[in-house]
């Protein structure tokens, strides 16, 4: 009895053994030498997010593993540092330290939610290193140390908006989003923005639910009554993650199509609709910078290069990754110009740089640590993939800080020297102000 | 008078440029479809919807299946339909052969979400005339809903000639909500107007509403706002009660999801009293199974896969059962009776399944179809119903009741008892009490299993899928009385109830709470649960 006790937490033992041995594979950095330039990638591949993050890890590799073969960087080879924190949010902070100051690594691609992006933000000003950050997030910061290659508020929510005031002439709006900080402080922008627009409150329905909620009948019936009070009514959706499935499985169950009422999503991608049956999906929307059926040869490459680095033909891409690609290569081309992947001047050599993205525009980095784009919408088409059926004619600087809000519309933030400041307030000429 | 001549002389406008249209030839207005993007193809429609010709019919109904398509050598328009690696073209309109083309040689006529209203419009006003009783009563509802002017004339011959009492109705209400939204509404004659607001209380829902409002507040006779207005008050009766109804649907469609993931844990946690915090992996390892199954019946009897749920059924409680039984033999075994331990080394397991199936899977979410049998919705009164939640509660019933039946009825059932009522007793009487625990352990992972079937088809198919239950599941079996199935299935039909009475009023977040709240005073009065069990088996 007493030994076969043992052999059984001898094989638990083992098992943990076996378990930290993979994770210490991961963070461990291969035998560097100075010949390298280390590059690290901080994006969950276990918990909640890794639906979500697992993807941008890989793109990472791919674009690093693209650009030492076409001779690395600065005459160095580069060497990506893969960590994962595991979607808890101290972790991150704890893992970002860890690629900062024991792995030495020169940038950071990394985070998801605006939560992770917050808990390791102190940790890159303080270390003084640089994050690329390649989710549409809420606004209403700019970091020294951090480069918003997502889209503001004002590139994806706010010309959506638009879309479905003039196109298909919206009067009711239902606001619904998961119970954080991007969706509330979103909608909160779009609810002054409508305002300003004219739309009265009381047709405006604002509605938030929890992380994962799966039982969407009664909300789903609630925007039905809504949307028959005899004026054209569309959802906003700023739902998150793996509550999309069965909210769009329940929309489709009650029939509510997107002729009548049509949803449009700031979260949901080509990734996140891999997992449903889209036919009762069809025409609903979507407001991202980029969609994988956009026609340039620069997106046909890039899909052709994801679908052979992946082995996999079915293999979808995304938003985020287009940001990760064009930060990446702003990166590359800033270190270039710097000769030096000394955290100080590439910050400083980033602003103002241009590359190619996937739409068939240049994006540039803009004083504000964020970044130029066009704004497309898509209708989800039966196969997954979304038809663009508008494009905003230029592309779109990101503003960081709200012009909806009260409390951000006189912030404005340049990182060019003299200013350097991330909250300037233009009201008071000081820098520092409220929201950050 | 005059107000009844003008009246006439709108209606013999509409009917003498609708019967002047029918003289047009449809084939240049057809040929414009292809050109000038959304606009020019929404322009061509219009033209389409004027002329009033079904045999449009057959172009639309392609345009609106993306199948009507340009031909880029000559920018013919023609309908396309997949033959083989190429495409068979036909003409739209005399449907004659056209012979084959290649994808790379066609471009599709896209349609965006305003396009396809103004298809089912147009569709509705050209197949009022159906000889299909079933399309005539859905063209009366498209009809109803897009409220366009070219249909009138069609509407009145069509309401003339009907048989169906029921097509009939539909087509009526049709006719007065285009009345009423037209541009000869304010002059309509108070007679005409009454009717349709008699014609619209009958009908009583929400749609009917919008235009009764519109009646109360326009320029119509006193009398006639007052009829509005009466019956508006009894349509928004109709509605509520309707709605609380409804309410009540959700809360035991949601009582009943509920049940399916806590039945299994009252099983481990209830009757053998090991806190399992791996039970909602075993949900998500039965909604993987699901997963497999379906990819198989894909792969080699995509005409059977209706049938595929019914297969994955046992096999996910085999499976998760088996899972079950293996964690039962080598951890759960070393530590009963040290709940604390049990705790953090199923919490372990729990982690460790999550990560071991998203390393096979991948982190992403995969696709469970639904049977035919399983999606849609249809109305009862006034309630909605999706089949999908209604199969759902009847499969949780049937579980409930078959557990029930296996613990009261079977010797298995009876072994269990035994052993959780009185181990060294039932020893001595020759049970073997260890292989009770491992098979009582896969039982009630086997359910839990069964129950990530039924999850599957409303619920992301992730490696985080149990995650979202086991919190539920936990409140459920504690609400309920640990160790009595029938305080669970009172305790789930109750919270999932009062969850959804709650939400309307105080939105999703705070519900939540709330009943969790409300769970907490109310385990403060009743530590025991709603149903608690008596006796010695409780010291036991």
């Amino acid at each position: 009895m007493r030994t076969t006790k043992l052999t059984s937490s001898l094989g638990i033992g083992a098992l943990a053994g076996l378990a930290m041995g993979a994770l210490a594979t991961l963070a461990t950095p291969a035998q560097a030498a100075d010949d390298t330039i280390k590059v690290g990638i901080l994006h969950s591949l276990s918990g909640t997010m890794a639906i979500s993050e697992t993807t941008l890890k890989d793109v990472m590799l791919m674009l690093i593993d693209e650009q030492n073969k076409k001779g690395g960087l600065l005459g160095k080879k580069l060497e990506p540092v893969v960590v994962d924190p595991a979607s808890n949010w101290p972790l991150f902070a704890e893992k970002a330290r860890e690629l900062i100051s024991k792995d030495k690594v020169s940038a950071v691609f990394g985070c998801w939610t605006s939560v992770s992006r917050k808990s390791v933000l102190p940790v890159f000003e303080e270390l003084n290193n640089i994050l690329f950050y390649p989710v549409q997030y809420e606004g209403e910061e700019s970091s020294r140390n951090v480069f918003y290659t997502g889209a503001a508020p004002n590139q994806q929510a706010v010309p959506a908006v638009d879309y479905l005031m003039q196109k298909e002439k919206v009067q009711r709006w239902v606001l619904a989003g998961t119970d954080y900080v991007y969706p509330r402080t979103t909608n909160k922008i779009l609810e002054a923005y409508l305002k300003s627009k004219g739309v009265k409150a009381e047709d405006i329905m604002i509605n938030y639910t929890p992380f994962g909620h799966s039982d969407w009948q009664s909300i789903v019936a609630d925007i039905k009554k809504f949307g028959s009070a005899g004026k054209k009514t569309a959802v906003v959706s700023t739902i998150n993650g793996d509550a999309n499935v069965p909210f769009y499985k329940e929309l489709g169950n009650q029939g509510v199509k997107a002729e009548d009422i049509p949803v449009v999503a700031f979260s949901v991608g080509e990734e996140e609709l891999a997992g449903i049956d889209t036919k009762p999906l069809l025409g609903h929307l979507a407001a991202w910078n980029y969609f994988q059926s956009v026609e340039t040869p620069a997106n046909a490459e890039f899909i052709k290069e994801w679908k052979a680095y992946t082995k996999n033909d079915k293999r979808v891409t995304n938003d985020p990754m287009e940001a990760h690609y064009i930060g990446f290569n702003m990166w590359v081309k800033a270190v270039e110009a710097a000769g030096t992947t000394e955290p100080d001047k590439v910050i400083d050599a980033m602003v103002g740089v241009s590359v190619p993205n996937l739409t068939g525009g240049y994006s540039a980095m803009l004083p504000n640590h964020h970044i130029t784009k066009p704004v497309l919408i898509g209708e989800v088409q039966e196969n997954g993939q979304f038809d663009v059926v508008s494009k905003t004619p230029g592309l779109v600087p990101g503003d960081e800080w709200s012009d909806y809000l009260p409390d951000s519309k006189d912030l404005i933030a340049d990182w060019r020297k003299p200013m350097s400041c991330g909250n300037f307030n233009v009201k008071t000429g000081k820098c520092g102000g409220k929201g950050s | 008078m005059r107000r009844a001549l003008r009246w006439l002389m709108a209606v013999c406008v509409v009917v003498a440029t609708s019967t002047a249209a029918f003289a047009a030839d449809l084939r240049p207005i057809v040929q414009s479809l292809g050109s000038g993007g959304y606009s020019g193809t929404e322009k061509a429609l219009e033209q389409l919807s004027e002329a009033g010709d079904p045999a449009a019919v057959p172009v639309i109904e392609a345009l609106q299946a993306g199948d009507l398509q340009v031909r880029k050598s000559d920018n013919a328009v023609v309908i396309a339909r997949k033959a083989g690696d190429a495409f068979a073209l036909t003409d739209p309109l005399s449907g004659a052969d056209l012979g084959q083309a290649a994808a790379a040689d066609l471009t599709r006529i896209r349609i965006n979400n305003s396009l396809r209203r103004a298809i089912s419009a147009t569709l509705g006003a050209l197949t009022l005339m159906s000889p299909d009783a079933g399309v005539r009563r859905s063209a009366a509802d498209a009809v109803f809903k897009s409220r366009d002017a070219n249909a009138l004339a069609t509407l009145e011959t069509a309401i003339a000639k009907e048989q169906d009492k029921g097509v009939r109705a539909a087509m009526e209400q049709a006719r007065a909500a285009v009345l009423l939204t037209g541009a000869a509404a304010a002059t309509m004659p108070d007679a005409d107007v009454q009717a349709a607001v008699d014609t619209l209380a009958a009908r009583g829902d929400r749609d009917a509403l919008v235009l009764l409002n519109m009646v109360a507040a326009s320029g119509a006779s006193e009398a006639t706002k007052k009829s509005a207005a009466s019956a508006i008050a009894t349509v928004e009766q109709k509605l509520a009660l309707w709605g609380a109804l409804q309410n009540l649907w959700y809360g035991l469609s949601l009582g009943s999801v509920l049940l399916l993931a806590a039945i299994g844990l009252a099983v481990t946690f209830g009757v053998m009293g090991v806190i399992n915090m791996a039970h909602g992996e075993m949900v998500m390892i039965g909604a993987y199974t699901t997963f497999l199954v379906q990819e198989f019946f894909r792969a080699h009897a995509p005409g059977l896969f209706d049938l595929s749920i019914l297969v994955a059924l046992p096999a996910a409680f085999i499976v998760s059962g088996g899972v079950g039984i293996i964690i039962e033999r080598s951890v759960i075994r070393w530590l009963y009776g040290r709940p604390l331990e049990t705790l953090l080394a199923t919490w372990g397991l729990s982690l460790a399944l999550q990560q071991a199936v998203r390393s096979i899977f991948g982190p992403t979410n995969r696709e469970v179809g639904a049977p035919s049998w399983m999606s849609g919705a249809f109305e009862l009164g006034g309630l909605t119903i999706t089949y999908g939640r209604l199969w759902i509660v009847v499969f949780a019933f049937a579980v409930f009741a078959a557990l029930l039946a296996a613990l009261k009825r079977t010797w298995f059932g009876l072994s269990i008892r035994a052993v959780t009522q009185n181990r060294p007793m039932a020893n001595a009487m020759g049970i073997r009490t260890a292989r009770v625990d491992a098979l009582t352990f896969g039982l009630g992972s086997g359910i839990a299993g069964l129950a990530g079937v039924a999850l599957s088809q409303i619920d992301n198919v992730s490696p985080n899928l149990g995650q979202g239950y086991i919190l539920d599941s936990f409140m459920v079996v504690v609400f309920g009385g640990v160790g009595n199935l029938w305080g669970t299935l009172v305790g789930a039909l109750t919270l999932g109830t009062m969850n959804k009475f709650l939400e309307p009023y105080a939105g999703a977040v705070l519900g939540k709470i709330l009943v969790l709240v409300f769970i907490i005073l109310f385990i403060q009065r009743r530590p025991r649960g709603l149903f608690a069990l008596k006796g010695r088996a409780v010291e036991a």
